[in-house]
């Protein structure tokens, strides 16, 4: 691909994505909504995963925090305006992923990964056994945040369409956020950090405050995502922040190929096409009742013969030799 | 609280952890030998509880149905060590994860389409339902006793094996240098699958005693396998002496934090990890 294409390809794609509203189908477009959720939310983990050499498999603590950050925060049965409650609850997960950053970056390797796991887990029973979130029912969030300019209603959020306006611009910034940060010296550094450590440190990286900025913005935009998400749906449970979920956004990095931000929307794009196919039941009847064996038994497959995702599985067949780079 | 309060909770606690180290110490053994992380090791447990259910109520006993299921899942583990886990050694991290992730969702799914979605309890066999009267009205029932003799003749069991025997030094010698002992004549795979089995068969023999304690329910594996992952983040990777000392303290912590502050029990393990996190980020015993 030549570069010009390559840099104007992800604003054609949000331009044609900007359109999809026009073909009037609420399924879709409510599928899309969720699909591009996932997509900031996965792109959030590739910055640990794939750009900072971290595997966390407790990213949808993040997630479900902001979630419940915002059913929280809103007043029963009244709105809450988003111009506060959405910052408010990116702090929120921001301050939680820098006090578990700073606990989790003292770990490495297996031990980072169930160190994170097992936070996420404590989270989850603190909603699950507490009365604070409602427990295992969760909270309804009866109204949707107002986005409020003055009098004006800028964007109505109990219009599907609006939503998914809002979604897929937030979902553009945090592309564009995140394209600037990793080309920033910053960006690099992390990189270098992820391939090795140790000489990053001898040349006098504070390797431990770069890891913890990652950890936290990592967080933080996880947030945004959970923030959406629980907009979408209308309530949240303790199982939005489960360790399925977290496996689930985790495949969603490598399914696309971790280390490239698009390729995070891909997985993203392919792992809730998957899941909504294989639990369709008019396709595969009974079997779909069992959609998480297809699942799982693909996952394995994924894990053993397609470990650069489908970007890497797209290059295979392409003219370029897969970069040598994503192999560390 | 009185002594014999007291002391029932100190048992509860002792067994709790001793259950504990069962499955732990399959994990940390995996991990430390052969560097793989297993998310799929509570499935083994939930596997083991399930077996021990649907044999027991097809034998009429507890006992025949544990002596028919351990084979199973030492010939499970072998299968899975050759099949899957093999290609794995060489791997990230990150695949391992995803792997067994995966191997989790086919696991529940399986058990999902072969036993159901429903909660069982499983009878404690005849002989040892009995309880030892400590007051007028406190007792303690000596099934719970006979798990934790049975978990404490394991656990020696498994120290002899791996510190006295000659397969035991063939195992920490593959854990220090695989290309080593394989160049000296030891067939370093066998000796992967043999550990890799034996992980899955304690974990499996856990669930299945454990089963006439607590009922057998679809999430159980996913519940153990945290705490596990806990014990093993404070014990240190690799270490069995760590395994049990965690899995006590893990056991005794969480037995009296649900008696003395229910609200927050289910935070202290954690808590403790963090605390050792701070303190100690290799583990109690690990090697930093």
């Amino acid at each position: 691909m030549n570069s010009r294409l390559t840099k104007f390809l992800p604003w054609l794609v949000v331009g044609l994505l900007a359109l999809f509203p026009l073909m009037e189908s609420t399924f879709y477009l409510q599928l899309l909504t969720k699909v591009l959720i996932m997509a900031i939310f996965a792109m959030s983990l590739d910055l640990l995963v794939g750009y900072t050499g971290l595997v966390s498999f407790g990213h949808a603590a993040y997630f479900g925090l902001a979630g419940y950050a915002l059913a929280l925060l809103a007043p029963k049965y009244e709105t809450v305006s988003l111009w506060w409650s959405f910052p408010a609850s990116i702090a929120i997960c921001a301050l939680f992923a820098l006090i578990t950053g700073m606990l989790v970056l003292r770990t490495r390797g297996i031990y980072f990964i169930m160190v994170t796991l097992a936070f996420a887990q404590m989270l989850f029973f603190v909603f699950h056994d507490t009365k604070l979130g409602g427990g295992s029912d969760g909270i309804y969030i009866y109204a949707k945040p107002t986005m409020k300019l003055g009098e004006m209603e800028l964007v109505n959020l109990e219009k599907l369409e609006q939503f998914y306006w809002l979604v897929l611009f937030l979902m553009a910034a945090t592309y564009m956020l995140l394209h600037r940060v990793l080309g920033s010296s910053f960006g690099r550094a992390l990189l270098g950090i992820k391939v090795n450590e140790h000489r990053m440190r001898a040349l006098g990286f504070p390797v431990f405050r770069y890891q913890l900025a990652s950890f936290t913005l990592s967080g933080a935009l996880a947030g945004i995502a959970g923030y959406l998400a629980a907009v979408q749906y209308g309530f949240v449970n303790p199982e939005i922040l489960s360790w399925h979920q977290s496996g689930a956004v985790l495949m969603m990095v490598i399914l696309g190929g971790m280390g490239t931000l698009h390729g995070a929307v891909i997985g993203a794009f392919a792992f809730v096409l998957l899941q909504e196919v294989l639990s369709n039941q008019a396709w595969f009847g009974i079997a779909a009742k069992h959609w998480q064996l297809a699942m799982g038994m693909l996952i394995m497959l994924v894990a053993l013969y397609l470990p650069q995702g489908l970007a890497g599985l797209m290059q295979r067949f392409g003219r370029k030799p897969v970069a040598e780079a994503a192999d560390d | 609280m009185d002594f014999a309060f007291f002391l029932i909770q100190l048992l509860n606690g002792l067994q709790y952890g001793l259950l504990l180290f069962l499955v732990a110490s399959g994990l940390t053994l995996v991990f430390g030998i052969m560097g793989i992380i297993n998310l799929a090791h509570g499935s083994f447990y939930m596997v083991g509880a399930y077996l021990a259910w649907s044999l027991s109520s097809m034998t009429d006993s507890l006992v025949a149905a544990i002596l028919l299921a351990v084979p199973l899942t030492v010939i499970l583990g072998m299968a899975l060590e050759r099949l899957l886990f093999r290609h794995l050694y060489q791997r990230d991290h990150l695949y391992q994860v995803l792997l067994t992730y995966g191997l989790i969702l086919v696991f529940e799914e399986l058990r999902s389409i072969i036993w159901g979605d429903d909660v069982h309890g499983v009878a404690v066999p005849a002989l040892l339902n009995a309880s030892i009267p400590l007051t007028d009205n406190l007792s303690y029932p000596v099934y719970r006793l006979a798990i934790s003799g049975v978990c404490m003749l394991l656990a020696a069991g498994l120290y002899f094996l791996i510190q006295k025997t000659r397969l035991g030094m063939m195992i920490r010698a593959g854990a220090s240098n695989r290309d080593m002992v394989q160049s000296l004549g030891i067939d370093i795979k066998l000796i992967y699958t043999l550990v890799f089995a034996l992980g899955v068969a304690l974990a499996a023999f856990a669930g299945m005693i454990n089963a006439p304690l607590s009922s057998v329910t679809p999430n159980m594996g996913s519940q153990v396998l945290i705490i596990c992952f806990v014990v093993v983040v404070i014990g240190g990777i690799g270490s069995v002496k760590g395994a049990m000392a965690a899995s006590l303290m893990i056991g005794l912590a969480e037995t009296f934090g649900q008696v003395l502050v229910p609200e927050v029990a289910g935070m202290i393990v954690y808590v403790l990890m963090a605390i050792v996190l701070v303190w100690r980020p290799e583990g109690l015993f690990g090697k930093a």
